[in-house]
């Protein structure tokens, strides 16, 4: 992670890449099995092997183009994509990468506002309790998003079939967790 | 009575609670105590690889510190995507010794590695499988699909779990259960994960098709092994429905359920109650002993099958 990526930095954009992830995108040679595996390559603005190709031109304007893209924010992380790369290119760990740049660039997708609140809803449950306490998730992203009635109607019967905590566990580590949480948010401060 | 160190993750505590109960009853009647990793956290799950690198390392090496700590060597983590980010997580570590040692500073906890990693049909097969026909009292006899989704099999080249394409070990399972497990095209497909709540229709459509092609299969009963492919195949029913513009109601199983069921555990221990999906599985008939007439009808499906 010593690598900047801020403008007129030696190295290329693919090889700062290989730096950071140990990923080389120059060996995908456009076969398309990644996007004809991918389950959301429909929604995305740029499908997998796409984004493959832009990163390989080394080009700062696509590279901009790919930080601002839903498409980094579509992928589930399902994997399918390694799974059938010929070449084994670990396109998951460039989206994580890609994502985790979009974000502290602040070049964020403004489509991708409610993917992103429910990250940052999740995170914070951690943060504060140790553990992912579903009800404060859906009510942090709510207040997020403004989503108010999303779900509502489902709600009550979760709670008859036990699904749903009305209290959070709190794990007696809290506060080494949340050490953790400040110590990794050092050198990645979020974006917005 | 066997000890074995267990990661249960939030879901089963939460949204998944069947899921816990059916593991834990099962663990019981093999007489398998399941062993808590103290103080556990949330393993980060996709929200913090997603957005941090360093914190999607370090949830997960937290856990398995703990483990280390408390001597457990064999965790088992039911929920695939804990598994997954677990496994993961200790590959990369093994990988990268000052990356390891960077995360261990940053846990503040020694950490070594040294802890295996299984997911539920792994533990059912180290500390299970061996006892489980003679145990099977109720014959789980329904055509069941099993779908392995994606965290539990992908990538392999670290998982190194079953077959990457066309998995086989839960089919296995479901057969030794008395099961009738169906080769069907969506074992492997993605179910939306954890886009549930905040990209539903996505859920839906991919949820949709999985759950369109067990039931042109004629599947009974999908059988899962996370509570993620659970609650996007369970609780997005209503979705999924509109997305197909059909009615399908056929509920999804936890593995530890079916094989539960087959043991003899009763319906609500199991947790079969809780699904939003209501579990109507049809009665089936006792098996005759060899002299009695056998209905005319099971014999020719039998022959269409063979």
């Amino acid at each position: 992670m010593s690598a900047s990526h801020e403008s007129h930095h030696p190295l290329t954009l693919s090889g700062e890449l290989r730096l950071e992830t140990g990923v080389i995108i120059n060996k995908c040679y456009q076969c398309g099995k990644c996007s004809a595996g991918c389950p959301v390559a429909e929604e995305m603005d740029y499908p997998p092997s796409l984004v493959m190709r832009m990163l390989q031109t080394d080009d700062p304007k696509h590279y901009e183009k790919l930080l601002r893209s839903m498409s980094i924010w579509l992928c589930v992380s399902c994997e399918m994509c390694l799974t059938r790369c010929p070449m084994e290119i670990d396109i998951p760990t460039i989206m994580d990468n890609l994502r985790q740049k979009s974000y502290k660039a602040k070049k964020t997708n403004p489509q991708a506002k409610k993917i992103i609140a429910f990250h940052k809803s999740f995170l914070d449950s951690i943060n504060i309790t140790g553990r992912l306490y579903e009800m404060g998730l859906i009510v942090d992203y709510k207040m997020r998003t403004g989503a108010m009635m999303q779900d509502v109607l489902i709600a009550p019967k979760m709670f008859v079939k036990g699904k749903l905590n009305p209290v959070p566990e709190f794990i007696k580590g809290r506060k080494k967790v949340a050490a953790i949480f400040n110590r990794v948010q050092k050198d990645n401060k979020e974006g917005k | 009575m066997i000890k074995v160190g267990f990661y249960p993750g939030c879901s089963m505590k939460g949204g998944a609670q069947e899921y816990q109960e059916s593991v834990s009853a099962l663990a019981k009647v093999f007489d398998i105590e399941l062993v808590e990793v103290p103080d556990w956290n949330c393993c980060g799950a996709t929200a913090a690889h997603n957005m941090n690198k360093e914190l999607s390392l370090s949830l997960p090496a937290r856990i398995m510190a703990l483990a280390e700590k408390e001597g457990i060597t064999d965790i088992v983590v039911p929920c695939a995507a804990c598994y997954n980010r677990l496994s993961l997580v200790k590959h990369e570590l093994a990988e990268d010794p000052s990356l390891s040692s960077k995360v261990a500073s940053i846990i503040d906890l020694k950490y070594e590695g040294t802890t295996q990693i299984l997911n539920i049909i792994q533990f059912i097969d180290k500390y299970i499988t061996d006892r489980l026909e003679e145990k099977v009292v109720k014959p789980f006899d329904y055509k069941s699909a099993c779908y392995y989704g994606c965290l539990l099999v992908r990538p392999h080249s670290i998982l190194k779990f079953d077959r990457v394409e066309d998995p086989q070990s839960m089919d296995v399972l479901v057969k030794k259960a008395g099961g009738n497990a169906i080769d069907w095209a969506f074992k492997t497909e993605c179910c939306g994960a954890g886009m549930s709540v905040s990209r539903t229709d996505t859920v839906a459509r991919l949820s949709g098709n999985i759950m369109k092609d067990a039931v042109d299969r004629d599947a009974e009963v999908v059988v899962v092994a996370c509570p993620m492919c659970h609650s996007n195949l369970d609780m997005r029913r209503p979705e999924i429905n509109k997305f197909l513009d059909k009615k399908i109601d056929i509920p999804i199983l936890y593995i530890s359920q079916v094989l539960g069921l087959a043991v003899g555990i009763d319906a609500k221990t199991l947790g079969l109650n809780r699904h939003m999906t209501e579990v109507n599985l049809p009665v089936r008939p006792a098996k005759e002993p060899a002299i009695a007439a056998v209905p005319e009808k099971e014999v020719i499906t039998q022959k269409t099958e063979a």
